[in-house]
C-alpha cells in the first residue's frame, strides 16, 4: 500500500482576534490507498473541518496538505477545482443532488462538467454505477422523486463517477434509518473491497465505525 | 460549453412560471421599445409628408448673376440693381443635365419648370397667381396633384390650366370654364380650367396655377431654357447630401428642402430625443428586471452551486451558466416582444396614407433588430452581477446546511 494523503501540522482557526476559534491544532494524518477509515470524535471536534480541508474545499490556516505527491497547500482555485474533479469524490449528509436533474444526470455530472458535454461513454458508466448501487430502475427519476436512502446511493454513484482515489463522506448515514444506513455502508464496503478507492467516513455511529478497518479519532484538535 | 447550455436551459425550464413571467416582462419592455420607435418614426414620416410631401426635395436654379461682375473689378462705381421679378433667369444648359440627374441613383423624379408671376382675370375679378409650367407627364411628380384632384383631370395641353380649389372659388370658376392668364411680362392667354386640386397647402391651393411647359414659354416669353429643376428623392433625409453633390456636379445652385424648414427639423429632433428617452427607460427596466430575477435565482440555488463547485465545476462554468440564462431570457423576450410588436403594429395604416387624426404608426420603423440586439446585450450585462455572485458561492458555507 502506498501513501495517498498526508497532512502535517495542520492548523485551522476560524475567525480572527477575539472570536478566533482554533479547531485543528497541529493535526498529523496519513491515509493509504485502498483504506476504509472511520473518522470519529465528539460533536464540534473538527471532523467536518478536516474533511473539507482534505477535499480541497477550504485551505488550512497553516500546515501541509499532500495528496498523490502534490502539495495542495499552495495550489490556486482553478488547480484545486480540477484536482478534486479528478481525484476526490464527496458524499454529504444532506445528499445535495441537483434537484432539477435526473438520477443519471446527477451521477455523470463530474465527467460532463470536465468534458463540457455528456458523452455516451459517460452515460454508459453512469448507468453501470446506478445499477451497482441498486437504482437501475430509477435512472430517469428526478432527484426530488427519490427517497433519502436512494438519494444517498445516487450520491455515492456520483462520487465514484470519475474513479477518484479518495472518497470523503461526512456522516453519509446520519440522515438515514437503520436499514438504509446498513445498505449504504454495505455498498461502500463492497466498492472499497473491489476497487482501490480509499474512503474516509465521519460518523457518530459506532456500528458503522466497526465496519471500517481503521478508526481515526479526532480529539482536541489532533488525532488521538 | 454545450453542457453549460444544458444546465442553463434546465434551470430556466425547471421553473416555468417564473421564467415565463420574466420573459413576458422582457417582451413587454421590447414591445414598448418597438412601439415608441414605430410611433416616433411614423410621426416623423407623417409630419414630413404633410410638410414636405408636396414640395421639391432639392431645387436647382441658375446661380444669381452678380451685376458687378459685368464691370471691371474696383471700378469705383457703386451699382444698385433691383431684382427683376419678371426677368427669368433661365437655365439654358439644363437639357444637358436632366438625363444625368434622372440617372442618379436615389433620384425619383426630375421636373424642369418655367415659373413666373401673373394674374388670373375673369371679367372684373383678378387674382395674383404663381404660374408653374411643367411637362404634362410630370404634373404630379413634385406636388401630388394627381392624388389630390377634386374635379376634372390632370391632363395638361396647350390650352388649359389647373387651379387650386380655393383660388377657383374666389373667382367662381368651375371645370370647363375659360379664364384669362396674364403674365407679368404683359402677355395674356385664354385658358380652359382643366382640373381643380386641393393639396392642403394654402400657398398652393389659393395662389398657384399649373400650365404646360409650352404655355409657360409663351406667357413668359422664354422660347428656350427653363427657370428651375425640381427634384424628388427616394430618401428625403438625404436631401442635403444630394444638393451638395448636384451643385458640385453641375455648377448650379441646389437648395435642399431642409433649408427652409429648420423649425420642423428641430421639432423632429426633439421628438426623437424624447422617444429615445422612453426607449432607454424600457431598456433599463429590462436590465433591472433580469438582474433581480437572476440574483434571486442565484440565491435560491446556492446549495446546488456549492455542490457543483465541489464536484469540479470551475467558477467560469458557473458564470457561463448564469450568463447563458440571461442571454436566453433576453433573446427569447426580445424575439417574442418583437413578434408581438410587429403583429400589433401591422394593422395600422402607413403614415403616408394614414387618415387625419389617426395614430401615425410606421410598422417599418419598429427597429426590431435593434430592439432584440439591445435587449440581449442588456440581459447579458444584467446577468453578469448575479453570475459573479454565483461563482463566488463558497461550497463550504452551503454543504453543511
Ligand atoms: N465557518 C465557521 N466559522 C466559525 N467557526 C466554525 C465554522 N465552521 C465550524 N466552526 C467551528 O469549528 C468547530 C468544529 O466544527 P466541525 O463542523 O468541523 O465539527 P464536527 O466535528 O464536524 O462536528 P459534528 O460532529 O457536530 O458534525 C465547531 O466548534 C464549530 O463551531
Ligand atoms: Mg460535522
Amino acid at each position: 500500500m502506498s501513501t495517498l494523503v498526508e497532512v502535517r501540522d495542520l492548523v485551522k482557526t476560524y475567525g480572527e482576534g477575539d472570536t478566533a476559534t482554533p479547531v485543528l491544532k497541529g493535526l498529523n494524518l496519513t491515509l493509504d490507498t485502498g483504506e476504509l477509515a472511520a473518522l470519529l470524535g465528539p460533536s464540534g471536534s473538527g471532523k467536518s473541518t478536516l474533511l473539507t480541508i482534505l477535499g480541497t474545499l477550504m485551505k488550512p490556516t497553516s500546515g501541509q496538505h499532500l495528496m498523490l505527491d502534490q502539495d495542495l497547500t499552495s495550489a490556486d482555485d482553478r488547480e484545486l477545482t480540477e484536482f478534486r474533479n479528478r481525484h476526490i469524490g464527496f458524499v454529504f449528509q444532506f445528499h445535495h443532488l441537483l434537484p432539477d436533474f435526473t438520477a443519471l444526470e446527477n451521477v455523470i455530472f463530474p465527467t460532463a462538467v470536465k468534458a463540457g458535454r455528456e458523452t455516451a461513454a459517460a452515460r454508459a458508466r453512469g448507468r453501470e454505477l446506478l445499477d451497482r448501487v441498486g437504482l437501475g430502475n430509477r435512472m430517469e427519476y428526478l432527484a426530488t422523486q427519490l427517497s433519502g436512502g436512494q438519494k444517498q446511493r445516487v450520491a455515492i454513484a456520483r462520487a465514484l463517477m470519475n474513479q477518484p482515489e479518495l472518497v470523503l463522506a461526512d456522516e453519509p448515514t446520519g440522515n438515514l434509518d437503520r436499514e438504509s444506513a446498513t445498505q449504504v455502508m454495505d455498498l461502500i464496503g463492497e466498492i472499497n473491497r473491489q476497487e482501490e478507492t480509499s474512503f474516509l467516513i465521519s460518523t457518530h455511529d459506532e456500528r458503522i465505525a466497526e465496519i471500517c478497518r481503521r478508526q481515526i479519532r479526532v480529539l482536541d484538535g489532533s488525532v488521538g | 460549453m454545450l453542457y453549460g447550455l444544458k444546465i442553463a436551459t434546465r434551470y430556466l425550464t425547471a421553473n416555468k412560471a417564473q421564467t415565463g413571467l420574466l420573459i413576458t416582462g422582457v417582451a413587454v419592455g421590447v414591445f414598448v421599445f418597438i412601439f415608441m420607435s414605430a410611433l416616433i418614426g411614423g410621426l416623423a414620416v407623417f409630419l414630413v409628408q404633410r410638410t414636405v410631401g408636396d414640395i421639391a426635395h432639392v431645387t436647382m436654379e441658375a446661380p444669381s448673376r452678380d451685376a458687378s461682375a459685368l464691370l471691371p473689378e474696383n471700378s469705383g462705381l457703386l451699382i444698385v440693381r433691383q431684382r427683376d421679378t419678371t426677368q427669368l433667369e433661365l437655365l439654358r444648359t439644363a437639357d444637358a443635365f436632366i438625363p444625368l440627374i434622372e440617372a442618379t441613383p436615389g433620384v425619383s423624379a426630375v421636373s424642369p419648370q418655367i415659373v413666373g408671376n401673373g394674374f388670373l382675370v375673369r371679367g372684373q375679378a383678378t387674382a395674383p397667381v404663381g404660374v408653374t409650367g411643367v411637362q404634362p407627364d410630370k404634373v404630379s411628380a413634385i406636388a401630388n396633384i394627381g392624388r389630390n384632384i377634386r374635379a376634372g383631370s390632370t391632363d395638361l395641353n396647350s390650352s388649359n390650366v389647373l387651379l387650386g380649389t380655393s383660388l377657383a372659388e374666389d373667382l367662381g370658376l368651375r371645370v370647363g370654364q375659360v379664364v384669362r392668364l396674364r403674365s407679368a411680362n404683359g402677355l395674356e392667354l385664354p385658358l380652359v380650367v382643366g382640373g381643380l386640386f386641393e393639396l392642403g397647402l394654402d400657398a398652393l391651393d389659393s395662389r398657384s396655377a399649373f400650365v404646360s411647359l409650352s404655355v409657360a414659354r409663351t406667357l413668359f416669353d422664354a422660347p428656350q431654357g427653363i427657370s428651375r429643376l425640381e427634384i424628388k428623392l427616394d430618401d428625403l433625409n438625404q436631401a442635403e447630401n444630394y444638393a451638395r453633390q448636384l451643385a458640385a456636379d453641375t455648377g448650379l445652385e441646389a437648395k435642399p428642402w431642409t433649408e427652409g424648414n429648420a423649425q420642423l427639423l428641430d421639432g423632429l429632433r426633439a421628438q426623437a430625443n424624447s422617444g429615445n428617452l422612453i426607449k432607454g427607460f424600457a431598456l433599463i427596466t429590462i436590465v433591472i428586471g433580469v438582474a433581480s430575477a437572476l440574483l434571486l435565482s442565484t440565491y435560491r440555488r446556492r446549495p446546488e452551486i456549492g455542490i457543483m463547485r465541489a464536484m469540479g465545476a470551475t467558477q467560469g462554468f458557473v458564470i457561463f451558466v448564469f450568463v447563458t440564462q440571461g442571454t436566453m431570457i433576453g433573446l427569447l423576450g426580445g424575439l417574442i416582444g418583437a413578434g408581438l410588436g410587429y403583429a400589433a403594429l401591422s394593422p395600422f395604416p402607413l403614415p403616408e396614407v394614414a387618415p387625419q387624426g389617426g395614430l401615425p404608426i410606421d410598422v417599418r420603423q419598429g427597429a426590431y433588430d435593434l430592439a432584440i440586439t439591445l435587449t440581449t446585450i442588456g440581459a447579458i450585462l444584467a446577468s453578469i452581477l448575479p453570475a459573479r455572485a454565483a461563482a463566488r458561492v463558497d461550497p463550504v458555507s452551503v454543504i453543511g446546511q
